[in-house]
Parts: C-alpha cells; sequence; structure tokens
C-alpha cells in the first residue's frame, strides 16, 4: 500500500467515524440516562456509572407495552405491504406508459402530503367514525397512506423511469404482459429503492403519534409512541425520563436490527453491460 | 449514457393501448384508495376556511367567503381597517421563520445527506453496521428525540453545554432554547441531525442503481475522481436527489412536531404548522386556523411548482 | 356497545345487590378518560371498589398522555365531532368555560354537596351559572428553600420578593466564593407557555397588580404595580436565575433544584416527595412556605392548579356517570386520596381531619398556600382564555428576554387584549 492510498483510507475512516459517532451519540446517551434513576438523571455522565436494569424490568413488565409494540409492528408491516403493492403498480404506469395528464396526476398525489396533520385530523376522524374502524388498527392503516402512499408513489415513478428501456423492449417482443414486466423483470432491479422506501416509510408509520393518539380509544389498540408518552411520573409535572428512554431503547433495537437485514438489499442490482446482454 | 424512452415512435399501437389499458388498472386502486382517505379531509378543510365554524360547534359553521384570508371595513373616518391571516403579522412571522428554517434545514441536510450517502456507497468493512447506524436518529419516535435533545440543551444539567465548556469552545453556558438568537440554531441542529439519514438513504438508494461499469470506464480514462463526480454521478442522482429534496421541503414546509417540544411559543420558532394548531385547537378560531392550514397548503404548491420548473423536473417523462 | 348477556348481568346484579340503588336500572360501563399519571390509574381502580358494588355499573379507565396540551387538543376534538365512548372526562381547573357547552350542567345534582367544596374552586369550574365540572382534588404551588443554605448564612425564610431577591443574592455569591460554582439563587418556570402566565400572575397579584382580567370581565394589567413585579422577575434573569430558565419548564427547575444547585424554587406540591428521595442531593435539607409578597405585610399569591370531572353531554350513560363523579367527589374518596397518593383536597374540613394532620403533615402546610390561592382568569374569558394567557405569557416572556421594556409591552398587551375582548368576553 503506497502512502497516498493510507493516506486516502485514514482519513475515510476517520469521515465514516465522525458520521457514525454525530448519529449515534444521542442514542448512546439515551442508553446511559435508561440506566439512571431518581437524581442522577439531572446529572451530566459520559460512562455509565452502574448498570441498574430497573427501568427495563419495569418497561418490560407492563404487558400493555407488549402489546403496543406489537399493534406497531402489525400497522407498520401492514401499511408498508399495501402502500408498496399500491405504488409499485401504479408508477409502473405512471413512468412508463405514455398518457397525457401524467405531470397534473404525479403533483395531485404530492397535493395529498401538502396539508398540515393536524388540519386534516377532524375530516379523518369523521371519515373513520363513517367507515366504522374507529379504534381499529385499520383506523391508522388507513390514514398513513396519506404520507406513505404519495412518498413511494413519487420516489419509485423516478426509479422506474430510469430503468433502461432496452430491457423492457426486450420483454415484450418475448411476449411479457405488464403485470410479468414489473414483478419479473423490474422488481429485481428495484431492490435499493424498494427496501429503502419500505424502510422508510416502515419508520415513518412505526413513529407517527397524532393519528395513533386520536383514532384509539382503548390501552389495547395503541400503538409505540403514544405508549411511551403515558408513561408518567408519580404526578403530572414529573417526567419518568429513565423510563422513557429505556422504552424508545427497547423499541428503536428492532428498528436497527430491520435495517441490517434488509440493508443488503440496498445494493445495486443493475449493471450497464446487463441492459446490452 | 443509455437513451431512454425509445419507445415514442414505437410502431406497435395495439401495444401502446395495451399499455394504456393496464396503466389505468394499475393506477386505479392507489387512486381509489387516496381519493377515499384524503378528499374529504382536504376539501373540508378548506371548506371550514371559508366558514364560521368553531370546535364548539362543527356542523354549525355558516359561509363567510374570503373573510378568514382578508376582509375590510371602511370606517366612516375614511380610514378603511384590515383584519384576516393575509394582513396578521402574527402568521406572516411564522411564514418566515417556515422559510428560513425550511431554506437552511433542506439545503444542508441535501449537501451532507449525499456526502454521507457517497461514503456509503463506498465498499468498506462494516458498512451494514454503518449504515444501521446512521439511521437511528430516524428511528427514533420525534416525540422522544426531541424531548431528549430539550435535556440536553438544558442550560444547567445538558451535556451540549458541559461538552463545549470542556473542550473549552464557550466560556459560559449558553441558554440554547431560551434565546431568540440560538433557538432556532436549536432547532436547525436537531432537525438536521434527525432528517439527513432520511436524505442519505434515498440519495443511497439512487447511487446504487447507476451501473458500476460507468465508474469503471470512467477510472480507466484516469478522469479525476471530483469530475467523476460531477459529470457522471450528480446528473445520475439527480432525478432521485430531486424527489428526495422535494418530500424534505414538504415536510420542512409543515415543521410542527420538533418546534412544538423544543421550543413551543418561541416567537423565533413559531412556524405555520404551529400557529394554525394554535388557531385551530387552543384558540376558539377554528375557521380561522384552517385558513392558515390552506394557505400553508397554497404555498407548499407554490414552492414545489417552483421547484419542478426550477429543477426542469421532467415530470411528463417526455424529454430525452 | 352492549351485549345482551350483559343486561342479564345486570338484571341479576340489580335484583341481588340493593334496591335502594336508584340508578342500578341497567349494570353500565362507564369510560373515563384522564391524564394518566404514575400509580393514580391503580388508586382510581382501587377506590371506585365501593361505588361499583353499591351501584353494579362498572368503571373502565382511558388513561391520556401526561401533557396537558396534549390532552385539551384530544378532548375538544372527541368532544367536537360528539364522540359517544366517553362519558367523563377529568379536566384541568382552566378548561371549564372553554367546554362548557359539551358538558352536562351539574347544578340540580349537587345542591347538597356544593358547599363543603372550597367557593374558589366552584366558582372556576362555574360558567354561565353552570356548574360544569366537580372538583377532584386541587394543586398550589408553593415557595421551596434550603434550611440548611438559609441557617449557614444566618438567614430568615423571605416574605417579599425584595427579600427573596437579596437573600437568593448573597447566598449564591457565598456559596460561590466557597468554590460551588453552580449555584443559582432562585429556578421557576420561565418558558413561554401556560407555566409562565402561573408565575407571573403570582408576581403581578402579589403586588397588588390585580389578576390580568378581572372577575368582572375588565381588563386590570396594565398598571404601575404590574410593571414594578415585572421589572423585579426581570432583574433576576442572569442574576439570581440562569439565563436558561427562560426556557424552564417545572421538571428544569426540580433539575437544577435536586442536585443542590438552588437556593429556592417555585414549584407544585409533586416535587416535595421527590425532593425527599434516597438519591436527592438536598434531602430533608429544605422546607416549603407560601410564595413571598409583594409588599411588607402584603398578601401572598398562588395560582390555583388542579384538576375537576365532567360529564359529556353525548354520553348515552349520564345518570349512572354522574353518580360515579359524585362519588369520586366525595368527603370519603378525597381522604383517601389525600392519604394515599397525597393529593390536595377540595373540602375544606379535610384540612383540619386528624389522621391527615398526622399521616401528610406536608398537606396541613398547603392549607396556608392553598387560602392564598388566585384563580387563572378563565372564568370571565370564558372561551378565549387561552389566548388571553398566550398573549400574556408571550407579554412577559418577551419582557423577560428584554426586547421591549415591561411598559411598553403591557401596554401593547392591554390594547391586544381590549382588541380580543370586543364589547364582551
Amino acid at each position: 500500500m503506497t502512502n497516498k492510498t493510507l493516506r486516502n483510507n485514514i482519513a475515510f475512516y476517520a469521515v465514516v467515524v465522525v458520521i457514525v459517532l454525530i448519529s449515534v451519540f444521542p442514542f448512546y446517551y439515551a442508553i446511559l440516562t435508561s440506566f439512571k434513576t431518581g437524581t442522577d438523571l439531572f446529572k451530566v455522565n459520559y460512562f455509565p456509572s452502574s448498570f441498574d436494569f430497573r427501568n427495563y424490568i419495569d418497561i418490560l413488565n407492563n404487558g400493555k407495552f407488549i402489546r403496543s409494540t406489537l399493534n406497531s409492528v402489525f400497522i407498520a408491516s401492514t401499511t408498508v405491504v399495501f402502500a408498496l403493492f399500491l405504488a409499485v403498480t401504479a408508477s409502473y404506469a405512471l413512468a412508463r406508459v405514455r398518457f397525457r395528464g401524467r405531470g397534473l396526476l404525479l403533483m395531485t398525489i404530492l397535493a395529498v402530503s401538502m396539508f398540515p396533520q393536524i388540519a386534516v385530523l377532524a375530516g379523518l376522524f369523521e371519515l373513520i367514525r363513517f367507515i366504522g374502524i374507529y379504534n381499529t388498527p385499520w383506523a391508522m392503516i388507513l390514514s398513513y397512506t396519506i404520507f406513505t402512499l404519495p412518498f413511494t408513489v413519487w420516489v419509485l415513478t423516478t426509479f422506474m423511469r430510469d430503468l433502461p428501456v432496452e430491457i423492457e423492449e426486450a420483454a415484450i417482443v418475448d411476449g411479457a404482459t405488464p403485470w410479468v414486466i414489473i414483478t419479473q423483470i423490474f422488481m429485481p432491479l428495484l431492490w435499493p429503492a424498494l427496501v429503502t422506501t419500505g424502510l422508510l416509510a416502515f419508520i415513518g408509520a412505526w413513529n407517527e403519534f397524532l393519528f395513533a393518539l386520536t383514532f384509539t380509544a382503548s390501552e389495547t389498540m395503541r400503538t409505540v409512541p403514544v405508549a411511551i408518552a403515558m408513561l408518567s411520573g408519580s404526578s403530572q409535572y414529573e417526567t419518568p425520563w429513565g423510563l422513557i428512554m429505556a422504552a424508545s431503547v427497547l423499541v428503536t433495537v428492532p428498528l436497527v436490527i430491520l435495517v441490517l437485514i434488509f440493508q443488503r438489499k440496498i445494493v445495486s442490482g443493475l449493471t450497464a453491460g446487463g441492459v446490452k446482454g | 449514457m443509455f437513451k431512454k424512452h425509445t419507445l415514442t415512435n414505437s410502431p406497435i399501437s395495439s401495444l401502446q393501448q395495451q399499455k394504456q389499458r393496464a396503466a389505468f388498472w394499475f393506477l386505479a386502486p392507489m387512486l381509489f384508495v387516496l381519493l377515499c382517505v384524503a378528499a374529504w379531509p382536504l376539501l373540508r378543510s378548506i371548506y371550514f376556511s371559508f366558514t364560521d365554524t368553531s370546535l364548539t360547534d362543527l356542523y354549525g359553521g355558516e359561509w363567510v367567503g374570503f373573510k378568514n384570508y382578508l376582509s375590510w371595513r371602511t370606517l366612516s373616518s375614511g380610514r378603511t381597517i384590515y383584519s384576516g391571516t393575509l394582513v396578521d403579522p402574527a402568521w406572516w412571522n411564522a411564514v418566515w421563520n417556515t422559510v428560513k428554517f425550511a431554506v437552511v434545514s433542506v439545503t444542508l441536510e441535501t449537501i451532507i445527506g449525499l456526502m454521507v450517502a457517497l461514503v456509503l456507497n463506498a465498499e468498506f468493512k462494516g458498512r451494514g453496521l454503518v449504515r444501521a447506524a446512521i439511521l437511528i436518529p430516524w428511528a427514533i419516535p420525534t416525540i422522544v428525540s426531541a424531548k431528549m435533545w430539550a435535556w440536553m440543551f438544558n442550560d444547567q444539567f445538558g451535556i451540549i453545554n458541559d461538552m463545549l465548556l470542556t473542550v473549552g469552545l464557550i466560556d459560559h453556558k449558553i441558554a440554547w432554547t431560551a434565546n431568540l438568537d440560538t433557538a432556532m440554531l436549536s432547532v436547525l441542529i436537531v432537525d438536521i441531525w434527525k432528517t439527513t439519514p432520511f436524505m442519505a438513504l434515498l440519495c443511497l438508494a439512487g447511487l446504487q442503481m447507476i451501473p458500476r461499469d460507468m465508474y469503471e470506464s470512467a477510472k480507466i480514462d484516469g478522469i479525476h475522481p471530483i469530475k467523476v463526480f460531477f459529470q457522471v454521478t450528480l446528473p445520475l442522482v439527480k432525478p432521485a436527489l430531486m424527489v428526495a429534496v422535494i418530500f424534505r421541503t414538504l415536510d420542512a414546509l409543515r415543521m410542527f412536531d420538533l418546534v412544538y417540544v423544543l421550543t413551543p411559543n418561541s416567537t423565533a420558532t413559531k412556524t405555520m404548522s404551529i400557529i394554525s394548531r394554535e388557531n385551530l385547537i387552543e384558540f376558539d378560531k377554528f375557521a380561522y386556523g384552517s385558513a392558515q392550514s390552506t394557505l400553508l397548503f397554497a404555498i407548499i404548491a407554490v414552492c414545489v411548482a417552483l421547484y419542478i420548473w426550477l429543477g426542469k423536473l421532467d415530470l411528463n417523462g417526455d424529454q430525452s | 356497545m352492549k351485549k345482551p348477556w350483559q343486561y342479564v348481568n345486570a338484571s341479576f346484579l340489580a335484583v341481588s345487590i340493593a334496591a335502594s340503588a336508584i340508578h342500578t336500572a341497567h349494570a353500565e360501563e362507564i369510560v373515563l378518560v384522564s391524564g394518566a399519571v404514575g400509580k393514580d390509574i391503580e388508586i382510581l381502580k382501587e377506590i371506585v371498589k365501593p361505588w361499583e358494588q353499591k351501584t353494579g355499573h362498572t368503571l373502565t379507565v382511558f388513561p391520556m398522555p401526561a401533557s396537558t396540551t396534549d390532552q385539551f387538543a384530544q378532548y375538544r376534538l372527541w368532544l367536537a365531532a360528539g364522540n359517544a365512548d366517553i362519558d367523563v372526562f377529568q379536566t384541568d381547573v382552566i378548561w371549564a368555560p372553554q367546554l362548557a357547552n359539551n358538558f352536562v350542567d351539574l347544578t340540580p345534582y349537587t345542591k347538597d354537596i356544593i358547599n363543603q367544596h372550597f367557593p374558589s374552586i366552584i366558582e372556576s369550574q362555574t360558567s354561565n351559572g353552570k356548574l360544569v365540572a366537580l372538583p377532584f382534588f386541587t394543586d398550589a404551588p408553593a415557595l421551596y428553600y434550603r434550611k440548611d443554605l438559609l441557617e449557614k448564612y444566618q438567614k430568615a425564610a423571605p416574605t417579599t420578593w425584595q427579600e427573596l431577591t437579596a437573600t437568593a443574592k448573597e447566598i449564591q455569591t457565598k456559596e460561590r466564593q466557597a468554590g460551588n460554582d453552580n449555584m443559582w439563587g432562585f429556578v421557576w418556570q420561565g418558558n413561554s407557555y401556560e407555566g409562565l402566565t402561573c408565575n407571573a400572575l403570582e408576581w403581578v397579584k402579589s403586588f397588588g397588580g390585580g389578576q390580568i382580567v378581572e372577575a368582572d370581565g375588565s381588563i386590570s394589567i396594565n398598571n404601575e404595580k404590574a410593571i414594578e413585579a415585572l421589572k423585579l422577575a426581570k432583574s433576576w434573569v442572569g442574576n439570581i436565575s440562569p439565563a436558561g430558565v427562560l426556557a424552564y419548564q417545572e421538571e428544569d427547575a426540580r433539575g437544577v433544584w435536586q442536585t443542590g444547585n438552588a437556593v429556592f424554587m417555585r414549584n407544585w406540591p409533586y416535587a416535595y416527595a421527590l425532593g425527599n428521595m434516597e438519591t436527592s442531593t438536598i434531602k430533608d435539607q429544605f422546607a416549603v412556605m407560601p410564595l413571598p409578597s409583594g409588599t411588607e405585610n402584603g398578601p401572598s399569591a398562588a395560582t390555583l392548579g388542579g384538576w375537576n370531572l365532567a360529564v359529556s353531554s353525548y354520553s348515552t350513560k349520564k345518570d349512572a356517570s354522574i353518580s360515579l363523579i359524585k362519588f369520586l367527589a366525595s368527603e370519603e374518596v378525597q381522604k383517601y386520596q389525600a392519604l394515599q397518593s397525597s393529593r390536595l383536597p377540595t373540602i375544606m374540613s379535610l384540612y383540619d381531619d386528624p389522621d391527615i394532620k398526622q399521616q401528610q403533615p406536608m398537606i396541613a402546610q398547603w392549607k396556608d398556600v392553598f387560602l392564598q390561592a388566585v384563580p387563572r382568569p378563565s372564568a370571565p374569558t370564558k372561551i378565549k382564555y387561552n389566548e388571553v394567557s398566550s398573549k400574556f405569557f408571550s407579554a412577559v416572556h418577551a419582557t423577560l428576554l428584554g426586547s421591549g421594556s415591561a411598559e411598553e409591552n403591557l401596554e401593547v398587551l392591554e390594547y391586544e387584549l381590549e382588541e380580543l375582548k370586543g364589547s364582551r368576553w
């Protein structure tokens, strides 16, 4: 290894370390705080002074919290599957088929995401009670499409448009239907985009608070962010900081694992050579 | 670069028809769902903004036209008094705050996000772990991370002041969220920390869609990496980047939860969403708040349209 | 939704328990929504057992996040949409007039018990002659002070704000000279939020500057006394209080206090028990007293807090709900809560109760504080209270930050409130 590449390597890893440090430090601080109780919460530490798992035990002994996590898993996964299914088909039409008004249609879809959440709350609440899905997971799944669907449609449309047309033409010549083209040819090429939008939509649904609070009316239906907001001290004013942090750590870890599993798919499935071949 | 859409002049017109029929059926479910979920709430908000509805009596509002936006009355003395959101200084202060916030945060997030994505696009040991690590800020629920940062920003027992003091960057404890001049900075820091992963991940997906061989041919030709970035990478990743920026701008202009937790009611950070929530829920001005939400909607629509036009974003896919 | 078997069950109960219970036509399930706070929910479930046995009804508690602004938003929306799923709401003391239209008038049902409660609380829950909610428990802040530090520097506990300022400054300076760099004189809640309205109302009121909007609806805030009060408060920031106090809410103040870094603190009763925890730096080294007054021998003022119970007009089980809240507001329940979770009772006679005096001496201490409690102007300003409060705390916050003088800001505030009021509140 020459000096220059060595120097470049060191610089590169230094950048990686800085990025990781900044991203992870507040999370590290959350872990640190989750081991604290009482007055220690108000003291600054950089390293854990003791490992007190009391907060974690309290959280895990709270049956409602586990129930909330399961609710969130179900709601977020269903939302993602639902959104990706609708978006993949729609974005094929928007990206690969020529028809008038595509730009306008895309803008209309985007417009759905332009209202502040709080403003649509009243109307959405009426709608959900009208359909009769108030206080069920479907209320959340349906309302989350307001922000997941425009996003997934737009991202997938952009990516699908960039796929080389030769691939599609070859398939058409072989007699493939649009459905086959989407599922057999485009999907494998789109893995990085699918996984990325899926992950982002999953996290968005997982973390949503306002709709989840408004559309539930029983403790067993609540999702994780609401359950965390429910953790409380012995009075209205006390914030049970250690507990909240322990809960946040517990719900963030599954997300990290999820990313670890799926990130392998964020790898190029496409080579320019493959287009010609 | 490969040419896109050479089908433009395809001789097989029946194939086009078949595709268009398929397109309709592919679009229908998505449009149906969006229509069901979004049409009623959105139109209702807009309708409310032209009435005098209050939350005490949601169904008793009467049509008042543009009164919530702008109305005026000329007094007998000849003086004209204007009222409505469009002449409300609090509203314009919020608009200014929001735009400032959106421009700064989106610009910085895009630049940093792209840089992070370039790093993550390289192959190195532990790449998977690093990718997971950078997503953590995005993964922590905002209600929690905003409170956590509020704690870290505390002037007396917050870790940020402690760190800066130890390093010697500041000589006295700063009241981050209390001062008017640092409040916006605090919000920006947290927002950039929180949403850069979103940008980075979308850029990464864009980078991964670029065929590897393009780099290799550039490498063989001995082109300088920076030149490669500007001449090969950037143009290819641009569509993905543009979409990421649109969605970030949308979110930034609707900025709510972070400010709500970190600096509620500070005039330096009040955003359009915050002020419209205040009127919708806290104050007895539901219709007025609806008018502000509708204006926010209009402002976003204009911004996005401008952006698409200026960025020459090709919505129809007709270019090339 | 009721299932048929529940009715069967109900009639069984009705027969088997007691014919004396008038409300027991059906056994109803009452849903009570309340800000979830610690063990309160468990205690609540325990408390209602006698009621459940007597009436055959059951209570389901639906907890909400502890943030009162979040609660208020949800309740408003639910009530606006006529949600019949919730029967009883636990409401903050300032909400009564704003939500009055959606709640049942309790006046006819409570004639027999209304006189037991503090008149000021009942007044705060009355809007246009309609009793909107029954008091459940009350709350009022006090001045926390460090006994050990006052003793060390031979100072008396301050009775006026000026005295507090001087004492705080002296102890802070001397403690810092002794090497305790992080010591501050006085911490309170200066963030621009409802809590600042409470703090500032106490200063203004104790200086004799009125209570922002008086009971008859007149706007009194722009006066000499109020200006003097705000000027004194302004002088604290960066002097005896950290500059960051302008971003503090209750927990931030407690953080500084409980790590032993403040001589005085203004806070609610909750900080008492927490300050005496095992891990607390200041365990057994502090005491509480009423907040100082603005003038020598003048009155002190503490902002009235506390929670109440209201019945939704959209409830389909109003009779059972009313019987529930009457039970919860009763003397026996309030006493039980005082003993179990040191809630301040709203029934006057309980402050002289021997059991409470013996087991919860802190509550007896709070009686003096409570006698000087001042309500926020939620009753006269009715549905516009939140906006009034927001304008008030924004003006105060601006003054404390130094953007505009007290004179200017209060004058502008007066004008804005006049505009808001129009011909009447």
